[in-house]
């Protein structure tokens, strides 16, 4: 059994966002970088099917070298061996592209990522590696449990969830409640140091997509404060003032 | 060259985020052309052509009333085919952005996701996208002629434009690779506004206390016409379900009001909820965060606020 979790290298959620170069660079002065937390729930669902079953785990990230940290943090959460695509991560059809060539070399049964990064939150890259695979994709999984080459899960929808179930190989972009996330432990840190670390160089793929530049949101405007024995005024602001009643 | 609308039912009812893809596309200009799936009320499918739908498609085949992502994708690239259409619009979902994926790559077209506005197309074909969890938009350009748009809810106006048409049965055939994965049940709220799709979203946090607290919080959703969501320590702590945990992790909210009562305001939470029109914080806690983000904010006990809000609600009524 051998599983693929793809994870994203993104600003911490705390992470205050800037841009520089007149609107067109991410500033990461200062920034925070971690496992995209998504990604964070398949890579411990993939642990703890490994620890369950016995499987062999594989991470991959498409980034520069900046990137090796947070592999190694996937490492030390106990993935057996990381692989970093060469490159800048432009658009999901690139990212898509990039794991789908690796996919297909590793022969994998099982390739999990999170719904969506938490940087460009497109939540498109699980189907487009689906697609490109001619495997099933199933997304927000919140639930995924194996018996033999049979998945049982349970997918989120609007108001509810959805059970269903598909033989491996397929794609899942997960969410919680699928695992809890892991912390690493000082035996996982000190042997993420010696596992392989492969970096592989870029396929070409061009979705005919181009990011041109940022932009920030305006500001928000101060808070109106109402005394609470005075709702009848909220309720009057709410219809006058935002006319949202 | 045509434009073709995916849209979504629920219990029979086209979901109001798929009406609003509807609007998108006839604002695009070019003949649109509406496909839905499943069990879905005829009526409401005649009523699409109000908001500028041409011709609506109707795949009612029942391998098709649940939602599997690979089928329905397959079934729209060739749709895409049929009628000539180049571009294709979804609203943003749990189905229709993982189907939009799929659809991009079989059509070879190029592909934005959670699309805020209508394209600036002065030069070329450029949209505008919510990243990093609401806190920064990016500008997208599509080069090619081929275009897959997953639309953010609020992304166009509902406008009446035209009046109702013909539903127009469409016969696919469902291969067997596409039915790969199995729907063996589901379990969906029946009745309620559902929380992607509601303007007003009325949410509760730890300063609720406990599950037993919620139907005062329900009574003022009611009384909103809203649904109800959550904070993730509630969501967690099992008092409320899943999809009702609003967040960066959970469920991100564009309604035009979003009421939080005791909810301290995490940014992780803040990043669900940022895309709302007007934010309304009702929290004991002078200092708490989230008034920070707010419109408008009450220092106050909810259980002394709640009942009073709902009452006053009811009165302007």
């Amino acid at each position: 059994m051998k599983i693929l979790v793809c994870i994203s290298h993104v600003p911490d959620t705390t992470s205050r966002i800037s841009f520089t170069d007149n609107n067109t660079k991410f500033d990461t002065t200062g920034v925070q970088f971690i496992i995209g937390p998504y990604d964070d729930y398949a890579l411990a669902r993939a642990i703890e099917l490994k620890e369950g079953s016995g499987a062999t785990v594989h991470v991959l990230n498409v980034g520069l070298n900046d990137t090796e940290p947070t592999l190694r943090k996937a490492l030390a959460i106990g993935a057996d061996e990381a692989i970093r695509v060469n490159a800048e991560p432009t658009d999901s059809f690139f990212v898509a592209s990039q794991i789908a060539a690796v996919a297909k070399a590793g022969g994998y049964d099982l390739i999990l990522m999170g719904r969506e990064s938490i940087d460009y939150n497109s939540g498109v890259v699980h189907g487009l590696v689906g697609e490109l695979l001619s495997l099933p994709s199933v997304s927000p999984v919140m639930k995924l449990d194996l018996d033999g080459r049979r998945a049982k899960l349970a997918r989120e929808i609007e108001g509810g969830k959805e059970y269903l179930e598909v033989d491996l190989p397929f794609v899942a972009g997960c969410q919680e409640p699928i695992a809890e996330w892991k912390i690493p432990n000082m035996r996982g840190i000190m042997s993420a140091r010696t596992k392989p670390l492969k970096v592989v160089d870029p396929v070409s793929a061009d979705g005919g997509v181009k990011l041109t530049r940022f932009e920030l949101p305006p500001p928000k405007g101060a808070v109106k404060m109402i005394a609470a024995d005075n709702v009848g005024e909220l309720v009057n602001l709410l219809k006058t003032e935002a006319k949202v009643l | 060259m045509a434009i073709l609308v995916f849209v979504e039912s629920a219990e029979g009812k086209i979901k109001k985020t798929s009406v609003e893809a509807v609007c998108y596309a006839h604002a695009l200009g070019g003949p649109v052309v509406v496909i839905a799936f499943g069990h879905v009320d005829q009526s409401e499918l005649e009523a699409l052509g109000k908001y500028g739908a041409e011709k609506v498609l109707h795949a009612a085949d029942e391998k098709l009333n649940k939602g599997i992502i690979q089928a329905y994708a397959s079934v729209l690239g060739k749709a895409m085919k049929d009628e000539n259409a180049d571009v294709l619009v979804v609203a943003n979902s749990s189905l229709g952005t993982p189907v939009a994926a799929r659809v991009a790559i079989k059509v070879g077209a190029g592909l934005a996701s959670n699309i805020v506005s209508l394209p600036d197309t002065t030069s070329g074909f450029v949209v505008k996208r919510s990243i990093y969890s609401g806190k920064a938009f990016a500008y997208v350009e599509l080069k090619g002629q081929k275009k897959v748009l997953a639309l953010k809810k609020n992304a166009a106006d509902i406008k009446e434009v035209g009046k109702a048409v013909g539903v127009t049965p469409y016969s696919v055939e469902v291969s067997h690779t596409d039915l790969a994965v199995t729907i063996t049940s589901s379990e969906q709220a029946t009745g309620e506004v559902l929380l992607p799709e509601a303007n007003i979203v009325v949410s509760g946090g730890r300063g609720m206390k406990g599950p037993e607290h919620w139907p005062m919080l329900e009574e003022l959703a009611k009384a909103l016409h809203a649904a109800t969501g959550c904070s993730k320590p509630v969501s967690d702590m099992g008092w409320r379900p899943h999809h009702e945990h609003v967040g960066q992790t959970g469920i991100k909210v564009a309604p035009q009001l979003y009421i939080a009562v005791g909810i301290s305001g995490a940014i992780q939470h803040l990043a669900g909820v940022n895309s709302s029109k007007y934010i309304v914080v009702i929290n004991k806690d002078a200092d708490a965060p989230f008034f920070k983000a707010a419109d408008y904010g009450i220092v106050g006990d909810a259980f002394d606020v709640l009942p009073k809000l709902t009452e006053a609600i009811k009165r302007a009524k």
